[in-house]
């Protein structure tokens, strides 16, 4: 259909939306507009800090931040609701998809919640497979992170020197799951594949490379001034405000409380391994970056343990039925992903599918932490503090 | 030659170097974003990517204008036009070589000064003509931080003008010629030619100080709404100013024309390459300043620097003579 010139400059004339806003935006504006000539400004869905669709209305006087708001649900997939309608088998391949960065962890979270309804046993080679796989993604995951956070501020080499190392990780971790990124590894009671030769000698290979690697990262970026600037100082989160909102993960280990689920609440093979629980003081962007860091090199040393000590056997259990069939009864299995905590809460009327299946997602709690903190920053700290949040905004909607 | 003439064949002159300056540092500077960044860059068009910038150039010639609706018309056009206009009279006073020249005035240093600062207008109206949340912004940063780094900047000029006592280019290279290397300004003025390079760095919009188009936070900042050539001329602009910054620091602190051996045009496009390869490297390795942070660094360090180096000059200036 050819429309003349006339006409496509009457339809531009008459806008066919609302110009005021949608519903969001004046509920934001109309909550409580602060004094003073204000400004309200529409980060997102589609803006290059928000990675992905994230939206966020602030209020602006001059640069600083009076009011900020995040509007959820752009990428809301009911996760939940597929959950209920889908058998135990078939809904995990989703568990690959919530959180496409550390997908091994929810797969974990999603199997551990079965296993332990059904009170299937794992074989100890698959949980030390788990256990080498998904602290590999937990790298894998961290890496994004760091390189996405420095792009955010303003720096943006980095980001493709993270994806070097991320690069080989997806190759090392496509040999045994099978995909570079939303995995479907972990089945109930094991693994899909066993860990061959080759994967073996090139996770060695790429930690010995590793951490020649982690010392160069603090040396470019670690011990910038602009940096520094940039993140100390910025969002200090205190235990309190923390508490409130549940944040868990590194950014509540950057307020000094050493919450880490594969210490407080030791699930599959992690009492046996010997790590640090890296810990920030104040609370800061930069506290939150350094113990990512450190977590790069305690994922590190869990990795070489778990290689020197895989012992052998099945690496699935093979009495698991064919029908996931788990008893009448209700469970919770919770693991710590690169992002915090990850809950999985089942209800089973001991049919092939979920009565109810809730996520507890990490970022959710951790997001709603940006609009008090960043309450009273400048527009270029607000930025600062949402990347150091470390937010996946799919896991966030689900 | 008829001076008008002669005025007319440098203006042509200068605005296609400019034109294929432009498609030259677009190249640099992917190759140079690649090299840093551990990647080949554009490797696709032409041997060795050669041909990209010219793709993407026509890429942008092509491209649609579009003009947002609520945009104020006469000033978003004419902001593209006036960032890129004043480039062509900045070169005209900088002597390439010893004659190789636009137009040799007295007050060639005053009239890039004044020229230059034009580009701050033309921030200013496209991102208050865009009528756009993002590029306000943009263009309220670019006011600020232009208004404060036009200062520094100037009295580190002031400096060597001192010192050479005129303010014309050539009188400057030529005071610069009389003991080889080091009589080049940069060894007199170390801290003049520092200021002046880091105020540069600021008046130019590049990174570490591009904050009035910070991508992570105002998008693209004043730009955001220009497509096409609109953006290009922007473009061409940035890479422009480049040019005129790097050529006046070259011809201020590093003796212009003048080298150790075979001095010429060909030392003069040397300086200013180096000093634009540095610029790149600056913008491919640092993360971005704060805003406050970048006008912390004006008042506070180069603003007083600069002001002790004047007067320091000034009284050594006084007690040689």
């Amino acid at each position: 259909m050819a429309f003349s010139k006339k006409k496509v400059r009457l339809m531009l004339d008459k806008p066919s939306f609302n110009l005021n806003g949608d519903y969001y935006s004046s509920r934001f504006s109309e909550l409580g507009k602060g004094e003073g000539d204000t400004l309200i400004l529409n980060l997102g869905p589609q803006h290059p800090s928000t990675h992905g669709v994230l939206r966020v209305i602030v209020e602006l006087d001059g640069e600083y931040v009076r009011r900020a708001e995040p509007v959820l649900g752009y990428i809301h997939r009911m996760h939940e609701k597929m959950g209920e309608v889908k058998t135990y088998v078939q809904y995990l391949p989703n568990m690959g998809r919530v959180d496409y960065l550390h997908a091994l962890a929810w797969n974990w979270a999603y199997v551990g919640a079965v296993e332990k309804l059904m009170g299937l046993e794992v074989p100890s080679r698959a949980e030390y497979i788990r256990v080498i796989t998904c602290e590999l993604n937990r790298i894998s995951s961290h890496l994004l992170w760091w390189g996405a956070y420095v792009l955010d501020l303003g720096g943006f080499t980095p980001i493709l020197y993270a994806f070097d190392d991320r690069e080989i990780l997806m190759d090392i971790l496509q040999i045994p799951t099978g995909s570079r990124l939303t995995y479907c590894y972990y089945r109930f009671g094991g693994v899909s594949a066993d860990l061959t030769e080759t994967f073996l000698t090139q996770t060695r290979s790429f930690i010995e490379r590793f951490k020649t690697r982690i010392p160069m990262y603090h040396d470019l970026v670690t011990g910038n001034m602009i940096l520094r600037g940039r993140c100390e100082d910025i969002g200090a989160l205190p235990v309190e405000m923390a508490r409130r909102y549940g944040a868990t993960g590194p950014v509540l280990r950057g307020s000094g409380v050493a919450y880490d689920v594969r210490r407080m609440e030791p699930y599959s093979v992690y009492d046996q391994f010997d790590f640090d629980i890296p810990v920030g003081k104040n609370g800061d962007a930069m506290d939150r970056y350094d113990v990512r860091m450190a977590e790069l090199e305690q994922s590190v040393r869990i990795i070489e343990q778990a290689m020197s000590r895989i012992p052998d056997g099945p690496f699935i259990n093979p009495d698991v039925p064919d029908r996931i069939l788990p008893p009448k009864g209700e469970v919770y299995f919770a693991v710590e992903g690169a992002r915090g905590k990850i809950g999985v809460y089942l209800i089973s009327d001991g049919t092939a599918r979920p009565y109810r299946l809730k996520l507890r997602a990490p970022g959710y709690s951790n997001l709603h932490v940006f609009a008090e903190l960043a309450q009273g920053t400048i527009l270029a700290d607000a930025v600062s503090i949402l990347g150091s949040l470390d937010l996946v905004i799919p896991e966030i909607d689900r | 030659m008829h001076p008008l003439v002669h005025l007319l064949v440098a203006l042509i002159a200068i605005l296609t170097f400019i034109a294929l300056n432009g498609l030259i540092l677009v190249y640099v500077e992917r190759k140079v974003a690649g090299f840093i960044q551990r990647r080949p860059g554009p490797f696709e068009v032409g041997p060795h990517g050669l041909l990209q910038p010219l793709a993407d150039a026509l890429k942008l010639v092509g491209k649609q204008l579009v003009m947002p609706r609520d945009a104020d018309r006469i000033l978003f056009w004419a902001a593209p036009l006036l960032s890129f206009a004043p480039v062509a009279i900045c070169l005209l006073p900088i002597p390439f070589g010893p004659h190789l020249l636009g137009l040799n005035v007295n007050l060639g240093l005053l009239l890039v000064l004044a020229f230059s600062g034009l580009n701050v207008l033309a921030l200013c109206l496209a991102g208050w003509g865009s009528n756009n949340k993002y590029a306000l912004l943009g263009a309220a940063r670019a006011v600020a931080q232009s208004v404060a780094y036009e200062i520094p900047l100037l009295l580190s000029v002031l400096c060597v003008a001192f010192t050479c006592g005129s303010l014309n280019f050539v009188d400057i290279t030529v005071s610069q010629t009389k003991h080889g290397l080091l009589s080049w300004n940069v060894f007199s003025q170390p801290l003049a030619f520092l200021i002046f390079f880091v105020s540069a760095l600021a008046e130019t919009n590049r990174a570490p100080f591009d904050l009035p188009e910070a991508e992570s936070e105002l998008t693209a900042g004043f730009h955001t709404e220009y497509s096409g050539m609109g953006f290009g001329l922007f473009f061409l602009a940035e890479y422009s100013y480049m040019i005129v910054v790097s050529a006046v620091a070259s011809v201020l602190f590093l003796g212009g024309w003048s080298g150790p051996f075979f001095s010429g045009h060909w030392w003069m496009l040397g300086k200013i390459y180096a000093l634009i390869l540095i610029m790149m490297w600056f913008r491919w390795t640092y993360p971005r300043v704060r805003f406050d942070q970048l006008l912390n660094i004006c008042w506070k360090w180069l603003i007083p620097l600069s002001l002790i180096n004047l007067l320091g000059t000034a009284l050594i200036i006084n007690l040689v003579r």
